[in-house]
């Protein structure tokens, strides 16, 4: 029995798992630096919007940016479309269901629900792509003071609505629960289990899934109370 | 000995065989003693069902010391039963109350396909080694014993993954039906062991393709199967695991011979 | 009446083995690849001997009735598996390993088997040790070792309490390799139903798929018998509910003599019987007498708690009556005792039928020990116990946390409750020293034959012989028959003797549906093992023999008129099954009743409640009976008995003395 030479790295269980830890973790980097550039918006009046339209600019002309920006929008397509191979293979490992399983006597919610939350998330991503992403990119918006693009003022009229502000919030609820599990799981998805650090990644992990949501909700609840 | 007995409702999946579709169907069963066993509860289930001239249920069992992993009943929704590292043959009555219902389902997996009631095929896990759950050595070919000293943290860590016992209730509590902690369990004793060492890589390739070809599902690092493991083993086996294989994967020359040759 | 011949090799003990290997004819790689080998049951003798047999390029077909060749009942051994290393540097050799066994068997086996036995007990080790079987080790990384019943040196490998799993799951990995390989086809879920027996030669076996009820023929120029012990004919033993007879006494029934049938081997160290509904009894490692202490109440019908019975009201009573050994005093010495206390009225529990395993001294000495070694000189009790516990946890906990499962008593705080149960049935078929039968071509192996063990198994040593007759026996032996037959061909299961062995097959089976009484198999079976245990279990007399043979012929037509097996025998239908068993079970339950009667002295496993010295000891007669009882099958009448003649030249017999 020899090796199947068309059974690469990405076609296997593993091989998939690896990836969606990869592109993940890539993702839990780019939301720090996401929401890095985000707490520009706690600056009140025009030094902000001055200060967060240059941080825009920046962001979408900076090649070494653009780069990574296609690395970030690969990794998002990768990890919905490997989570929903997954997620399919998954399915048909089990055709049959159980009458009645007792899921919460061994594991986390979030941990089962990775896929509805991963879902919820992709919706909050379109929406808030084209809100904003799109609207800085391809959109007629006006500019501000410096004769930047003004998105500084989509952003503030955006979180002036109330449901907005909720979406954002909720989604915000649903990552957070997403990174609870997922943070810590990538690095056993990569083998990366220790006895003396797995608690630590774990700790940080949920520390982690906590603030950085939070940071993220903070801001448009601050800026609709503001 | 003066016990109060029990009397419980039984809510069990039947299903005359592979082919044909089953439902759960109940059964009441009064004056159950505390001290039995849980499949000597199914005994006396059984004899009541035979006398009265039903089909009695079909289940597996073989050592009733909770080491053959022969037993394998979902109970209450969960594999083996509400106690923790336990098989069903172990799991005793003294844990349910009077007048509790009791759903018995079997092992739900694709790999596992039900043979009749509550018996299910786990010849996947048999094929899975076979794709590499051994060290290559004929009959006669072992040096001396104490030729190579191997580490006691080494050698405790690899015994612990060994006690697995092959019974499939990591597949069945697992959402996603995956066979990730039987697998690596045995990938990790082997990769522990120096005796292992020569064929990790092909092994941890094998076994792993050979799991997936058998229909199980991916790991999500749930962490369920070792909560309800009956050996109580851990996923840092398949962090090993996972380790193990994206190693071969990235450095590993596909050979044209399979390792299986001798 | 005749002679059998044991083909025991000439020469001096010491060199039989390796003079026999030397001599004996061998299979050329070419032909191996024509032979075919059937392998009936997967266990340590199965399982080590299809991988070996399939390694030398034969065609191996191994059958087990289980789900997969891993849960064959070697699996649940415990304790750890004997091998005259010597590492421990205590006067161990292959003769004391020799020694020990014949005389633990009460000088009722065949020397030069038990010598090879111990010879190859030192490769079993290194075989194990090379296919990843994790034993444990030392803080050097070296093997570590622990003594057991019946001997006074440390011996014993072992992992944890589950040295059978990690031995079979060894073996299981080496069969996995061979049906990789495609040098072994599997058959799970196959249960042996009939020997084929053609122009005198066992030529294969009928299978019923157990899955599909299919009844199939299967055909080789060999079939190896590894189908284990036959304890459950009581029922309640600790064997696996599916252990059976039914390989080895189709085997009978086609003229294979049965070895000393009677030698039953009682455990002295299980968990009791608690109630009607019970199914088995568990067995609690015998390296738990290591550190426990035995006792029962000095006063009868104590009914304190065992923690409030003071220490000089307690009787140690294998302390008392065996100095020397104490509490390792071999299986048959110390579970008769705990029988003689319970008859006596002194037994604990309920039921009054246990004895007390106690444990309290042993976490004290440990914890004072381990105070000690962490440099702590003046530690309060407690603090002494609870380092005793972690010590004693370390060593046992499996185990106790089994006894806490079944019983809810916690045995750190509490002794436990133990007694005597059928373990381990050192009679089989009877082989001679190429461990063939007395038909050719059918070998049997490991707990299935009747060859190393006497009258009695040491402990740790059913693993040994299991992998020894596997791995390092059989491969030659088999070779030496197999040499004639290189030029014989595919057998064919066409001929008319496959055909007549399937038809008393589907007969059988036939009538059994048919019946259709008012009783269940499980009824008919716990019956016979309340005649099996009260009249041919730890202590037998003529009379209760005499009894038990004409119950158990009434059992066994009650049964055949009587009995309900449901469902349909084309189909999965594990009532089925039992009842073929169970058929068996109660045939055989008479021919061990015969052998019982007709041995007439207690030696061993065997108590004849007349033969036994004033202080209740067994009393042995080898100038009448120092030799094997092989019985042959008679369709009608009683069976017939030939002996094999027991020559001790290397060893004198003497009375058996722990004391």
């Amino acid at each position: 029995m020899a090796q199947n030479a068309s059974y690469g790295l990405l076609k296997s269980s593993i091989g998939k798992k690896v990836f969606m830890a990869l592109t993940g973790l890539f993702l839990c980097l780019f939301l720090v630096g996401h929401l890095a550039g985000n707490l520009q918006l706690f600056i009140s009046g025009q030094p902000g919007q001055i200060q967060f339209n240059k941080y825009a600019e920046f962001m979408t002309t900076n090649p070494a940016v653009k780069i990574l920006s296609y690395v970030t929008y690969f990794s998002i397509l990768f990890h919905v479309f490997d989570g929903l191979a997954l997620t399919l293979k998954n399915r048909k490992a089990r055709p049959q269901r159980y009458h009645y399983k007792k899921d919460s006597a061994n594991s986390i919610w979030s941990s089962r629900n990775m896929g509805v939350l991963g879902t919820v998330i992709l919706v909050f991503i379109v929406l808030h792509m084209s809100n904003f992403w799109f609207k800085m990119h391809f959109g007629d918006i006006g500019v501000d003071a410096e004769g930047r693009k003004d998105l500084y003022t989509v952003v503030a009229a955006s979180f002036e609505q109330l449901w907005y502000v909720a979406i954002y919030a909720i989604s915000m609820v649903a990552i957070g629960f997403h990174l609870w599990h997922g943070f810590a799981s990538g690095f056993q998805s990569l083998g990366l289990n220790h006895s003396a650090y797995t608690p630590l990644i774990q700790g940080f992990g949920k520390v982690f899934a906590v603030v950085v949501p939070l940071g993220f909700a903070i801001i448009p609840i601050y800026m609709y109370l503001t | 000995m003066s016990q109060n007995t029990m009397n419980l409702k039984l809510k069990i999946w039947r299903q005359k065989r592979a082919s044909t579709p089953g439902k759960m169907v109940d059964y009441t069963l009064n004056g159950v003693n505390p001290e039995m066993s849980f499949l000597e509860m199914m005994d006396v289930l059984n004899q009541q069902l035979i006398e009265g001239g039903e089909e009695p249920v079909a289940f597996d069992h073989d050592c009733r010391e909770g080491i053959c992993g022969m037993c394998s009943m979902f109970i209450n929704g969960r594999a083996h039963g509400p106690m923790t590292g336990t098989t069903t043959c172990q799991l005793h009555m003294r844990h349910f109350n009077d007048g509790d219902t009791i759903t018995i389902e079997p092992w739900r997996s694709a790999a596992f396909p039900v043979i009749k009631d509550l018996s299910v095929d786990r010849s996947s896990f048999d094929r899975i080694i076979q794709a590499g759950g051994y060290v290559s050595v004929n009959t006669g070919a072992a040096p001396d014993a104490n030729a190579l000293p191997i580490p006691k943290e080494n050698a405790d860590a690899a015994f612990d993954a060994a006690t697995c016992i092959g019974c499939g209730a990591c597949v069945a509590t697992c959402k996603n039906a995956s066979a990730m902690l039987f697998v690596s369990a045995k990938v990790s004793q082997l990769a522990l062991l120096p005796q292992g060492a020569p064929e990790r890589q092909e092994r941890a390739l094998r076994m792993v393709e050979q799991m997936d070809k058998e229909g199980f599902g991916n790991c999500t690092n749930t962490g369920a199967c070792e909560v309800e493991c009956p050996k109580g083993i851990s996923i840092e086996n398949i962090a090993r695991m996972n380790r193990e294989f994206l190693k071969a994967s990235l450095v590993k020359k596909k050979k044209k011979a399979g390792m299986a040759a001798s | 009446m005749s002679e059998l011949n044991s083909n025991i090799p000439k020469g001096p003990l010491a060199d039989k083995w390796q003079t026999h290997k030397n001599s004996i004819r061998l299979v050329n790689p070419a032909n191996k690849r024509n032979i075919d080998v059937i392998v009936v049951g997967t266990g340590l003798a199965g399982a080590s001997a299809a991988a070996s047999l399939g390694e030398m390029g034969y065609n191996v077909k191994a059958f087990c009735f289980q789900d997969s060749p891993r849960r064959a009942h070697s699996i649940a051994a415990q304790g750890g598996i004997n091998a005259a290393k010597n590492y421990r540097n205590d006067g161990d050799s292959v003769y004391r390993l020799f020694y020990d066994t014949i005389k633990g068997g009460d000088y009722r086996s065949r020397e030069a088997n038990v010598h090879r036995l111990a010879e190859v007990s030192v490769n079993i080790i290194d075989q194990c040790v090379a296919q990843g079987v994790p034993f444990a080790r030392e803080y050097g990384g070296l093997l570590d070792n622990r003594s057991f019943g019946g001997v006074q040196v440390s011996r014993t490998f072992y992992a944890k309490g589950q040295t059978g799993q990690q031995l079979l799951l060894g073996a299981y990995s080496a069969l996995s390799r061979q049906v990789a390989a495609g040098q072994v086809k599997l058959y799970s879920r196959h249960e042996m139903m009939n020997l084929v027996m053609v122009d005198g030669k066992a030529r294969g076996i009928i299978a019923r798929n157990l899955v599909t009820g299919e009844i199939e023929r299967h055909s080789a120029h060999a079939v190896l018998l590894c189908t284990g012990g036959y304890g459950n004919v009581f029922y309640l033993s600790t064997n696996a509910m599916g252990s059976n007879v039914t390989a080895t006494w189709k085997a009978h029934k086609k003229g294979a003599f049965f070895g000393n049938p009677c030698f039953t081997q009682i455990h002295p160290t299980c968990i009791p019987v608690s109630g009607d509904y019970q199914s088995k009894l568990t067995l609690m490692s015998e390296s738990l007498r290591n550190d426990g202490r035995i006792w029962v109440p000095k006063a009868k019908d104590d009914k304190r708690k065992p923690v409030d019975i003071p220490e000089e009201e307690r009787d140690y009573y294998l302390e008392r009556r065996y100095p020397a050994f104490g509490n390792l005093v071999p299986r048959d010495v110390a579970s008769r005792a705990a029988k003689e206390r319970c008859d006596a009225g002194y037994g604990v529990g309920q039921s009054k039928m246990a004895v007390y395993l106690d444990y309290a001294s042993a976490i004290e000495r440990y914890g004072k020990a381990e105070a000690n070694k962490q440099g702590l000189p003046n530690v309060d009790t407690a603090t002494i116990l609870k380092l005793g516990k972690q010590v004693v946890a370390a060593k046992y906990g499996n185990l106790f946390e089994m006894y806490e499962k079944i019983t809810g008593d916690n045995p750190y705080e509490t002794p436990m409750r133990i007694y005597p149960a059928v373990h381990y049935t050192m009679g089989g078929l009877w082989v001679d020293y190429n461990l063939m039968s007395n038909l050719d071509g059918l070998f049997v192996l490991g707990e299935a034959n009747f060859s190393d063990h006497g009258a009695n198994r040491l402990g740790a040593s059913a693993l040994m012989q299991g992998l020894a007759d596997g791995y390092f026996v059989v491969p030659y032996t088999l070779g030496n028959y197999l040499a004639d037959d290189i030029r014989t061909g595919p057998i064919s299961t066409d001929a008319p003797e496959f055909e007549q062995a399937e038809k008393e097959v589907t007969d059988t089976m036939d009538r059994l549906m048919s019946i259709n009484g008012d009783k269940t198999v499980d009824y008919f079976h716990k019956a016979l093992g309340k005649i099996m245990w009260d009249k041919c279990g730890m202590a037998r007399s003529e009379q209760g023999l005499k009894e038990a043979i004409s119950e158990i012929k009434a059992l066994r037509e009650a049964f055949w008129s009587e009995v309900r097996v449901p469902g349909d025998k084309n189909e999965f239908n594990p009532e089925l099954e039992k009842a073929c068993r169970v058929a068996d079970f109660l045939e055989l339950g008479e021919l061990m009743c015969y052998d019982a009667l007709n041995r007439n002295e207690s030696c061993g496993g065997h108590f004849r409640e007349e033969y036994q010295t004033e202080e209740g000891e067994a009393l042995r007669d080898d100038e009448n009976y120092t030799y094997v009882a092989a019985w042959e099958y008679k369709e009608s009448g009683e069976p017939a008995l030939h002996k094999e003649v027991l020559e001790f030249e290397n060893v004198k017999p003497t009375t058996r003395s722990y004391k």
